[in-house]
This record gives structure tokens, C-alpha cells and sequence, in this order.
């Protein structure tokens, strides 16, 4: 995973409640037995006038020119500013993949669903919630300003804007620590492997047929 | 202070506390299909890695399979769509390689991955249960502690067995007193949805409880779970009672004989203590919940079938009436219309929240010796497995269904999500059995309206939504 300290960057609107991972990235771009490729199609309802489908050229499709990411003064955001519960309803782990793809590094919202939250953290996207007031605050910030951008420091856990106070934000520390240092869950985990062990041992006093194979 | 159902679950698989306030929790069960398994066994393959506990997982193709009867008899490589036929050739491929049991698509026991694992009794009581799919909540019903993942966490319990978790809040949201005839587990979830909100539960499991929970059947309670996520609440619960036991019992992957004795007595215990306390109380009185339907494109934008759509007037914030002006616009409404003056195109009676056999009941009594309303283009029933629509054909509902007009169709997740062919075209409006009416879910420019099984039948034999009540065939 990329690791996260410092990152400095555009940023860009996504100025809705309730933005939910199919209009993140509908599901037809989720036949995809890959993990890259999806940012081509990020918020492709919103960002298109007609229905996109995998492996398509999207040069010659109707692009939404209502659609604030299409305009030429978000071109090249990596952070992506957004309103209350970013990132609802389905699980899908494609719904990073394709911010990542894209090119953003961070989502600042005042809050985000909590399956959509812990996949972030899995690949080097920091979501940072700032109170609805800060995030309105910025959003007049970079309507009014072409070219606005922030600098987030996960080491100081603030957000950087030019010529006023720092924002801090809270992030889990576990969280923080790996995406810092750009460490893998798996490997952390297995370093608990005898803990693991000796719990399956009791566990499968307690319920053995939990470890029984499903022959199918 | 005693013990909610979701702290016995979660304390019965703790690995290990950790002082970052993580924690490592045991996976009994990890359920897999083909959309959001691929990239974690490749992960897996990249890593070197084999999974940890071959026991735990159990697999089965759902998302975009076909659900036309003489595509699917001519097996997977005659599937029209290529992008999908490699990724279901894939789960098949993975699972061979690792050694992962699969249901494959032509078995009768095929269904949606929701539907499947408490039919099979691959997901049980007392249980933690992940899969790649939000919608796992759903097995919470059994008094399991039942939550879906991304991709990484799917190879993470691959790799380890484990889930690195920090433990949520408790809610419990009780609905008192019994429900009125006609009103069904889906509209007690999509009022309460209603009143918590789409992120009212962010952070929480939520324990369901109260007589009208009581009183429902274990699909009910199914149903029910499995929308929790519609409040943000990653996990629902019900508690183990009698109701819980009897579905269980002699499923094929159930414990028998001495186990079962040793399962009953570990599962019996399995509800929250008379003094838990809870982080949250919501209490809903079971009399005033209406039939329901959703107006707009979040599950919380939801009224009684009596009600009309709202006006901006009745919006707070800016926010609200943004939201509410891009709804209206989007679903092609009027501000105050009432619901019984919105006439959807087509019907979709299916999906992990309503497919299981009494939804397929409901639906058909509604529809018996009726016919569906000239004005629709389109209904569709989709059992949620194999085995659901054999009980369905042994009980003579398919040819009420077709009888009326309805086409019924082969078992999958169809256009709840239309990964498959099964979807909407622009503008079209649905009514739905399903869980999510966002933008372009049912497909491109699509219109969702979420309703009961019974609601989606009516609605397709009036050719508008009507008071199921108004209709008879629900004793």
C-alpha cells in the first residue's frame, strides 16, 4: 500500500449528501477482476450523458459539463471535498480503487459509512471527517477561489489551508500507523499466529461444527 | 451492567485486545461470490499465501449470473455477456485452486449468497459471518454477528481467519405491540430507516427487538437485518429464540445429534441481558407502521402508502432541499403528489431482502386470479435460490405468477443491482422488492421504489402503488 504522511493538492467538489459507491462506480465497471482501471469510470453517471461500459473508449461519449470534476479548474484534484455520509450502501471496495485510480489521495466529509471508511484506509485514501461547519467553510473557500488547495499532514493530523488556522482531525491510531508507514493488515496479523491458534483451540470446544469442512 | 447479544458475540471471538483499541475477532464463516473475491485471491496468490482455515468458507455465484431459464441450462461458457462469464469462470477457477467449496450455477442449491447460507446452514447462531457484499447483515436474524467487507478485508480473512475490528456502539431499536394485517418485515425496516435516517445507525449494530420482532418468521427477520445497512448500521441482530431453533434445525450444514444438544445450549443464551445497556434506544409502536414506499433516491426518503411525496417547504436545510429537488427531478415526481398517483412501468419482486418462499407467497396470493395491469412493461419474479424456486413450483405459485403475467425466472441477484441482463432502461420506474433505490442502481436513469412483496404485487395488478390492504389474499 502507498503510504500517506504529507500530500498537498487541488481540490475538487462533490457537493452532495448521501453519495452512495454505485454512483462512486456503477456496477457494470465491476465485472473487473482487477484492482486498477476504474478511474476512467469514477462517478461515470454523473460525469457522462449516457450509459458507460467496461473496457469502453470514453473519448467519444457526451461528457456532463454540469459535472464540477469535468471542469477544467478541478483538472489534476487529489482531494476530494464532499458533504455528510460519503461512501453508503454497498461494500464495494472498487468505490476507492477507482478515487485512487482517479488520482485522489484524501476525502474530506463530515462523515462517511463505516464499510466505505475502513476500505480507504486499505489502499493509501485518507477520509477525514471535519465538523459540517468546517467542511462548508471550505467548500465557500473553493468555490471562490480557482485553484484552491489544502495540504493535509497525517503526521500532525491537521489540514493546512493558506493564510488561516489549521484544521485538526481525529483518525483512528492503528489506522493512522499503517497508512503512515504503508503497512499490510495481513502481514501484521499473522504475526499473531499462535494467538490465533491457541484461540481456535478452545473455540472448537465451544463449537466444533464451525470447523467442519462444507462438502459440497 | 449485564451484556448486549452484539458484546456476548463479539467477546466470544476475541483473539486479542489491543491497546490502540483494535481488536482481532475470529471468522467462523466467510461467504464468497464473484464480484468482490477476485482481486483477494489474487492478492492471496501474489503474496504466496494460502487461506488459513479451508472450513471457514463457503462460495457461490449470485451477482451476475443470468436469471433466463435456457441460458443458465446451457451452462456457464453459453453466457452472453463476456466480462461476466470471466468473472464467474474465475470464482470457479479460484476455488479449484485453493481448494474453497463451492455451490456451482448449476446446482439447485444456487441462489443468492444471502439466501443460500442460512438455507444450507452454512451460516448458523453465535456465529461471526463476513462476506464481500453489505448486504450480510442479513444473517444477523439468526443471533449471528454478521457484517459485510471490502475486498481487502475478504483476503485478509482469506489469509488469517480474522478481521482487524475496533467494536461498535450498541443500538436497539424496539418495535412494540403487533403488526396490523398486511404491513411485513420490510415496512417495519423501511420505517424505521425512515425515522433513523441512512447513516442513523452509522457505527452501531443494531439489535432488533420488541413483540412485532417476536412475532416474526425468521425471513421476516431476514428482511428486516438485512436493510440495517439501508440505516448506515453495519450489522443487525435478532436474538435466538424458538423461532430461530426450529428454522435451523436439520439444515444440512447444521450440527445434529449430540452437537445439536451442545448448539442449542450455546445459542439459548444468546440475547442481550435484562440489564445491558444500550448506547442507543429507539422505540416504534408496530400499529402505526403503514405499508411503505420510497419516493426518492436514498432508502430514508420513505412515506406510508397513504402519504404524498414532500414539498421543499417541509425541508430544513440547504442540504435537504437539495437533496429533495435532485430526488424529485431525478424520479421524474411532482412536489405533494400522492403515492397511490405514482404508476411504475415495471415490477421487480426478488432480491437477498425479499426472495426467500414467504415473500414468494405473499406476492402470489396478491396476483391469483388477477391479471398485471396493461400499462406494465414488465414483471419479474426471481426466487432467491434454487431451492426456493423448487418450493414455489411444488406449491403451484409459478403458474399463478404466469397466470397473471408475471415471468418467473432462475434464481441470482437480477435487477437488484442489474449486473446481469435484468435491468432498467432510462426513465423506467420499478417497483421493487429490493434494498436500494439510488440513482441508476436498477440501471441508467432508472427509478426505484422500494415496497413489500405484497406492495410490488398490488402495484402490478392496479398499474399504480395501492394499500395492500384494500386487496384481500393476506390472511
Amino acid at each position: 500500500m502507498q503510504a500517506f504522511t504529507v500530500h498537498s493538492g487541488l481540490v475538487a467538489p462533490m457537493d452532495r449528501a448521501n453519495v452512495d459507491t454505485d454512483l462512486i462506480i456503477p456496477k457494470q465497471f465491476l465485472k473487473s477482476i482487477k484492482r486498477s482501471g476504474f478511474g476512467p469510470n469514477l462517478f461515470d453517471d454523473l460525469r457522462y450523458l449516457d450509459e458507460g461500459q467496461p473496457d469502453q473508449d470514453n473519448s467519444g461519449r457526451p461528457i456532463n459539463n454540469d459535472f464540477p470534476l469535468n471542469a477544467p479548474r478541478y483538472n489534476g484534484a487529489s482531494i476530494l471535498l464532499a458533504r455528510e455520509n460519503f461512501g453508503c450502501g454497498s461494500s464495494r471496495e472498487h468505490a476507492p480503487w477507482a478515487l485512487v485510480d482517479y488520482g485522489f489521495r484524501c476525502v474530506i466529509a463530515p462523515s462517511f459509512a463505516d464499510i466505505f471508511r475502513s476500505n480507504c484506509f486499505k489502499n493509501g485514501l485518507l477520509p477525514i471527517e471535519l465538523s459540517t461547519e468546517q467542511v462548508s467553510e471550505l467548500f465557500d473557500l473553493m468555490y471562490a477561489s480557482e485553484g484552491f488547495s489544502l495540504t493535509v499532514d497525517l503526521h500532525q493530523q491537521c489540514v493546512r489551508r493558506p493564510g488561516a488556522q489549521d484544521m485538526p482531525f481525529e483518525v483512528d491510531s492503528f489506522r493512522r500507523d499503517c497508512l503512515l508507514n504503508g503497512l499490510d493488515d495481513i502481514g501484521i496479523t499473522l504475526k499473531s499466529s499462535e494467538a490465533i491458534r491457541a484461540f481456535e483451540e478452545q473455540h472448537r470446544q465451544r463449537a466444533p461444527w464451525v470447523f467442519e469442512l462444507l462438502e459440497v | 451492567m449485564g451484556n448486549t447479544l452484539y458484546d456476548k458475540l463479539w467477546d466470544a471471538h476475541l483473539v486479542e485486545q489491543r491497546d490502540d483499541g483494535t481488536a482481532l475477532i475470529y471468522i467462523d464463516r466467510q461467504l464468497l461470490h464473484e464480484v468482490t473475491s477476485p482481486q483477494a485471491f489474487e492478492g492471496l496468490r501474489l503474496a504466496g499465501r494460502q487461506p488459513w482455515r479451508l472450513s471457514a468458507n463457503i462460495a457461490v455465484p449470485d451477482h451476475n449470473v443470468s436469471t433466463m431459464a435456457a441460458e443458465r441450462a446451457a451452462g456457464l461458457s453459453a453466457l452472453a455477456d463476456p466480462v461476466s462469464r470471466i468473472q464467474l469462470q474465475t470464482l470457479d477457477d479460484n476455488c479449484a485452486d485453493f481448494q474453497i467449496p463451492e455451490i456451482p450455477l448449476d446446482d439447485e442449491r444456487q441462489g443468492i449468497v444471502h439466501v443460500m447460507g442460512p438455507e444450507q446452514g452454512a451460516t448458523l447462531p453465535g456465529m461471526t459471518i463476513v462476506c464481500g457484499d453489505s448486504h450480510t447483515s442479513t444473517h444477523g436474524a439468526l443471533g449471528a454477528l454478521a457484517h459485510g467487507i471490502g475486498t481487502s478485508e475478504v483476503e485478509h480473512v482469506l489469509a488469517t481467519g480474522c478481521l482487524i475490528q475496533r467494536k461498535m456502539k450498541n443500538m436497539r431499536v424496539t418495535v412494540d405491540g403487533g403488526l396490523g394485517m398486511g404491513v411485513t418485515a420490510k415496512d417495519i425496516a423501511l420505517a424505521i430507516i425512515g425515522e433513523l435516517g441512512t447513516a442513523g445507525g452509522t457505527g452501531y449494530a443494531i439489535e432488533f427487538a420488541g413483540e412485532a420482532i417476536k412475532d416474526l418468521t425468521l425471513e421476516g427477520r431476514m428482511t428486516l437485518c438485512n436493510m440495517a445497512i439501508e440505516a448506515g448500521a453495519r450489522a443487525g441482530l435478532v436474538a435466538v429464540d424458538e423461532v430461530t431453533l426450529n428454522y435451523v434445525k436439520d439444515k444440512p450444514y447444521a450440527p445434529r445429534g449430540a452437537q445439536w444438544s451442545q448448539a442449542e445450549t450455546l445459542w439459548s443464551a444468546l440475547k442481550s441481558d435484562q440489564d445491558a445497556v444500550f448506547d442507543a434506544e429507539v422505540v416504534l409502536a408496530a400499529a402505526s407502521i403503514e405499508p411503505q414506499v420510497t419516493w426518492g433516491t436514498s432508502p430514508e426518503m420513505v412515506t406510508s402508502i397513504g402519504g404524498r411525496v414532500p414539498v421543499l417547504e417541509d425541508m430544513k436545510t440547504d442540504t435537504q432541499r437539495n437533496s429533495l429537488a435532485r430526488a424529485l427531478d431525478y424520479m421524474g415526481l411532482e412536489p405533494g403528489m400522492a403515492i397511490t398517483d405514482i404508476r411504475p412501468d415495471v415490477i421487480f419482486i426478488g432480491s437477498c431482502t425479499n426472495s426467500r418462499i414467504e415473500d414468494m407467497r405473499a406476492a402470489a396470493a396478491i396476483v391469483e386470479g388477477r391479471r398485471v395491469a396493461p400499462t406494465i412493461k414488465q414483471a419479474l419474479v426471481v426466487p432467491g435460490s434454487g431451492l426456493v424456486k423448487a418450493a414455489a413450483e411444488r406449491e403451484g405459485l409459478d403458474k399463478i405468477f404466469m397466470a397473471a403475467g408475471m415471468e418467473w425466472r432462475e434464481p441470482g441477484c437480477s435487477m437488484c443491482l442489474a449486473m446481469n441482463a435484468d435491468k432498467l432502461a432510462p426513465g423506467e420506474r420499478c417497483a421493487s422488492t429490493s434494498n436500494r433505490n439510488f440513482e441508476g442502481r436498477q440501471g441508467f436513469g432508472g427509478r426505484t421504489h422500494l415496497v413489500s412483496p405484497a406492495m410490488a404485487a398490488a402495484a402490478a395488478i392496479t398499474g399504480h402503488f395501492v394499500d395492500v390492504r384494500t386487496m384481500g389474499g393476506q390472511d
